[in-house]
């Protein structure tokens, strides 16, 4: 019975509904896979909670089984642990919150709960969305489900390998700089970054508030974009959030991708990237090709700058955003100190890891009184040039597509000694953040160590019509093929 | 390049109020060196009369109305804190840090 | 000889905005309530939660600079001051840096020299702090965030202020303002008016200002006009002994006399602004501004040619009604229910700043109803009650908010004006006091008010004077 946890998550909610399973025994099955798996995913698992919720939903289906069912209905959903979940702890993988319960649910979290989807747990990631192997983590690294040996990719790694490890059948992570994107792609799962604005921030942990967007990871193109569908939505609560766009994703699920206008900058397939990277990514050119798509080389001048300025900036947002973190209000306290200034030196001290304590120093100094024109303002100047750049692209294509990273799924371990070379590998990852635009990534091959590669695909703001429709074309391609 | 003496690495502690050790110390003032000449990079453009972009967004004027939303109890705001009183967060005297 | 000095000041004074609402949450502002009570996990800065802005505190804000003669900023920001504090639950303020919503005004005031102009840098909007308590032993302090959040304006002038008086006018000038406005009921002693004054010294004449320190904690006209003083004298001193003047923010000690710097090797003043991702732009567009513009209403210095020139009142009633903008309305209300302004403005000036000034207290404070004065002059015109009675009957009315004329024939203060009764009671008196009556008709006139007085004492107050007079006139000449 357990190829039913190879199901995709709309087969899944069929079955519950058809009463052809109970949704307590799939649950036993998941619960059951995430102890087997032990990639240490998860970072707390709701398991009375889910049992309570699926009692009453099975409850629900016996009493009127013609009643309204949501569209989540009996799902399994993984929260990434900087999503705040009420009643349930949400630590952000970070010593500082590690008894952190908030009393208040994330909007997208209502909105789940809303279509009867089901929290099954808080998945392991990066402390504080920072970094890019969810090895950072207070909780110990996350391990990847198709070889143990190699990271999950981050920082949504948790949420990445719950999925590819079959412990969930959608997950939601947070994408700062490449966090569900490259993940996913590490993972060989499927992830979207929606455009900025779209999915409401409210009760997310915030990294870098003006490039933070929660987004769905999931199995397969349909199963992301129909939980896309029901976390994105106006909320008032969220003043970034847009009033009066479509957000009806799952009418773009269709293969008719004819004609549609594809760009790849050459820059993102130079010799620096990896030569399995770059073979899986023609071949998926091929493929777009074939599907009848005009698919034609760009340029991206500014990629080069598109890491310095992220980093620049999110260091920026980063430093402030974690003040809050001081050992007052909540989450651990030192236990010795003289004073106040004390206090709060020895509890960040004790509280965040090496990572987190280098982006707040580096975020600090760059916000500090003679270095602010120097550096941050420098930086949001780079990123209106890269958001000129993007919007030139858009003019000419529908769709861009790049590699999710210049390089294959790396070893536990390998990453963290040199963060600079961490960084630069998000560099095909981090200019949707800067300029807000969707993003896709979907697994589009595997390398020599048959660890998949994965693809994306961007668009202009609010067209995840465009890169939808592409990634659904190009999947069920690659499944006839 | 700009190098990180002893004085600008105590300066950010300060603002960043992180204690760090001998040893992270060394750590971190090589760290920010490469990182600034990492991000220095970006000095190669000219970016004289390019606007900072702080929002990647159209949307403004996003405002509530001046109406009531209940609050909270005061004990479930305070029940995350470390230590508390009398419904107050209790903090070390501040009189004495001024 | 002695140098002659010249001190040159700068004010920013913080005004809390009187919305019913906090300015990034839906918690109320209200004063005084338990601890933590009005918070949510915006204003208690928790993890993930996020600011809306009160649409009220900015219409607010620009009614105040249009007010104060500012350009309004037509696309305006928030930025963040990010500063560690207990009192600050995100250890970052909410404020605005470089695109405040006010800027380039000025108001004129009065001052030696005639009407002078003081500028107005800017106006800004940001969040208040919460409250810390400490407790006895030095040991901990205790936080409340129910004034976390409360919106506040940041009034920044040009320091084009030379001397004490010049800011307590300045600051005089602005809360009347503020108040006319209806945003705010600026009060220094309760706090929803803060005024951190910039000082410095210079020779006199010359161009150069002198280095500036800050005060904070100045909680009453009073204290302001001493710590300017005290802080001249300070800086003074070291000027002439040689020193310098550090450049620093003081804290004033109003029992002592003394400011003290406040200074921390733990406080770097480095605030690392930058723009507040979790707000958008303000776009403010002329039709929206002249709606603001169409709610100014009318403030005192029109409304004192108005009184002058339409209700006939003498300069210095005007002036003294207008001075608090919730007496002025009392006044105006009074007067469309039909009262006499003089006669209105007599009361207000007389008994209500009496009986104010005896409980130290303030027009907005107390229960007296304007169709109730209204009524009580029209009782006494009538000759009803006398002046006595009268103000036995409005201090019933101050206190206890009494309807009057209920009171009166409640307890039976209406005035004797029955002539036959009145003429037997006279009569008695006369019968009673014949070395008056002798002394009267020998020619001595006080010995009529004696019989006046014993005849009122006899009513018990009642009696209407005119009436007494002239029974007693016309008994006096008949037995003669």
């Amino acid at each position: 019975m357990s190829d039913i946890l190879d199901l995709s998550a709309y087969e899944i909610r069929k079955k519950i509904i058809d009463r052809e399973i109970l949704i307590k025994d799939v649950l036993d099955l998941l619960f059951e896979r995430i102890k087997e798996n032990d990639n240490n995913s998860f970072i707390t698992l709701c398991e009375d909670e889910a049992y309570k919720k699926a009692e009453e939903l099975q409850k629900r289906l016996e009493d009127d089984p013609d009643g309204k069912k949501g569209k989540l209905f009996g799902i399994a959903v993984a929260i990434k642990d900087n999503i705040c979940t009420k009643g349930i702890k949400t630590t952000a993988a970070s010593k500082i919150l590690y008894n952190f319960v908030p009393e208040y649910n994330a909007t997208v979290i209502d909105l789940i709960e809303k279509e009867d989807g089901i929290i099954i747990g808080k998945t392991n990631m990066d402390e504080f969305a920072m970094g890019s192997t969810s090895e950072t983590s207070y909780y110990g690294a996350v391990k990847n489900p198709l070889n143990n040996e190699y990271v999950s990719g981050g920082s949504s790694g948790g949420s990445a390998s719950a999925v590819a490890g079959h412990e969930c059948f959608m997950a939601l992570g947070s994408d700062t700089g490449g966090s569900i994107r490259q993940p996913a792609g590490f993972c060989g799962v499927v992830g979207i970054k929606p455009t900025y604005s779209s999915v409401s921030r409210y009760g997310l942990i915030a990294y870098g508030s003006s490039l933070d967007q929660i987004g769905p990871i999931a199995g397969n193109v349909t199963d992301a974009v129909n939980l896309l569908e029901v976390i994105s939505a106006y909320d008032p609560k969220d003043s970034t959030s847009k009033n009066g766009v479509d957000r009806e994703y799952s009418k773009y699920l269709t293969d008719d991708i004819k004609d549609l206008k594809i760009g790849v900058p050459k820059e993102y397939l130079s010799d620096s990237v990896d030569a399995d990277v770059r073979e899986n990514i023609k071949n998926a050119i091929e493929v777009f090709k074939k599907l009848g798509c005009e698919v034609k080389e760009c340029g991206l001048a500014l990629t080069d700058y598109v890491v310095p300025a992220y980093y620049t900036i999110a260091s920026a947002e980063a430093s402030s955003n974690l003040e809050r973190f001081d050992g007052v209000k909540y989450g651990l306290r030192a236990d010795d100190y003289e004073g106040l200034h004390d206090m709060y030196k020895k509890t960040r001290k004790e509280g965040f890891g090496t990572e987190v304590k280098r982006r707040i120093m580096l975020g600090s100094f760059v916000l500090s009184s003679g270095y602010y024109d120097a550096y941050y303002l420098k930086a949001l100047r780079v990123r209106n040039l890269i958001k000129q750049e993007f919007d030139k692209l858009f003019k000419e294509f529908d769709v861009i597509l790049s590699p999710v990273s210049p390089e294959t799924t790396p070893k536990i371990g390998e990453s963290l000694s040199d963060p600079i070379k961490m960084y630069l590998s998000d560099v095909y990852t981090v200019s949707a953040n800067l300029t807000g635009m969707p993003g896709i990534s979907i697994p589009c091959g595997i390398d020599r160590n048959n660890m998949p590669v994965g693809m994306q695909l961007f668009a202009d703001h609010f067209r995840e019509d465009n890169i939808i429709k592409a990634a659904y074309a190009f999947e069920k391609a690659g499944k006839g093929m | 390049m700009k190098k990180i003496d002893d004085e600008t690495l105590d300066y950010v502690e300060i603002l960043a109020k992180l204690d760090l050790s001998e040893d992270e110390r060394i750590k971190a003032k090589d760290d920010m060196e490469k990182m600034l000449a990492f991000i220095e990079k970006m000095n190669e453009l000219d970016t004289k009369d390019v606007v900072p972009l702080s929002h990647v967004t159209d949307i403004n004027n996003v405002f509530r109305e001046d109406e009531e939303v209940s609050s909270f109890e005061a004990e479930t705001i305070l029940s995350n804190a470390p230590k508390n009183e009398n419904n107050m967060y209790e903090v070390p005297c501040t009189i004495l840090s001024e | 000889m002695a140098k002659e000095y010249e001190m040159v000041i700068g004010l920013e004074v913080h005004v809390e905005l009187a919305t019913k609402t906090k300015i990034f949450c839906g918690c109320k502002t209200t004063f005084g309530m338990k601890p933590n009570t009005l918070t949510c996990p915006v204003c208690s800065g928790m993890p993930g939660s996020l600011p809306v802005l009160n649409k009220k505190v900015l219409e607010y804000a620009i009614m105040v600079g249009l007010a104060t003669n500012c350009d309004i900023t037509r696309y305006s920001k928030f930025d963040r001051k990010n500063y560690f504090y207990p009192d600050n639950p995100q250890n970052y303020q909410i404020s605005q840096l470089y695109e405040p919503i006010c800027r380039n005004g000025f108001v004129n005031i009065k001052s030696d020299a005639g009407e002078k102009k003081i500028g107005i840098h800017e106006i800004h909007m940001e969040e208040d702090a919460g409250k810390l308590v400490h407790d006895s032993w030095g040991e901990t302090s205790f936080v409340d965030y129910n004034r976390s959040g409360v919106p506040l304006i940041e009034i920044v002038s040009e320091p084009d202020m030379r001397s004490a008086d010049d800011v307590i006018n300045y600051l005089e000038k602005l809360r009347l303002i503020i108040q006319y406005l209806g945003v705010s009921d600026c009060k220094l002693n309760e706090g929803s008016m803060r005024a951190d004054v910039n000082v410095s010294v210079m020779e006199k004449g010359s161009k150069t200002f002198g280095t500036r320190t800050e005060m904070k904690n100045l909680n009453s006209f009073k204290a302001i006009r001493r710590a300017i003083e005290n802080e001249r004298e300070r800086q003074i001193d070291l000027i002439e002994s040689g020193e310098e003047i550090v450049q620093e923010t003081r804290k004033w000690d109003d029992e002592k006399g003394k400011s003290y710097p406040m200074r921390s090797k733990e406080d770097a003043k480095d605030y690392r602004y930058f723009p507040e991702p979790d707000l958008m732009p303000i776009v403010i567009d002329d039709e929206w501004l002249d709606k603001l513009k169409e709610k100014e209403p009318e403030f005192k210095d029109e409304k004192v040619k108005r009184y002058i020139s339409e209700f006939k009142l003498p300069e210095y009633d005007a002036d003294i009604i207008t001075e608090d903008k919730k007496m002025a309305d009392f006044f105006e209300e009074a007067i469309s229910l039909g009262g006499e302004p003089k006669k209105i403005s007599n009361y207000l000036l007389g008994e209500v700043k009496r009986l104010l000034n005896e409980n130290n207290t303030e027009f907005d404070k107390i229960n007296l109803n304007p169709l109730n004065l209204v009524k009580l002059i029209k009782i006494q015109e009538e000759g009803k009650i006398n002046s006595t009675i009268a103000k036995e009957v409005f201090e019933k009315m101050y206190y206890e908010d009494v309807e009057p004329l209920e009171y009166i024939k409640e307890h039976s203060l209406m005035m004797e004006s029955n002539e036959d009764e009145l003429k037997d009671i006279v009569q008695k008196v006369i019968d009673e006091n014949e070395k008056s009556v002798e002394d009267y008709r020998n020619g001595k006139e006080k010995a009529l008010g004696f019989l006046v007085g014993q005849t009122m004492k006899v009513t018990k107050g009642k009696a209407n004077p005119g009436m007494i007079n002239k029974l007693l006139k016309e008994l006096l000449s008949d037995g003669k």
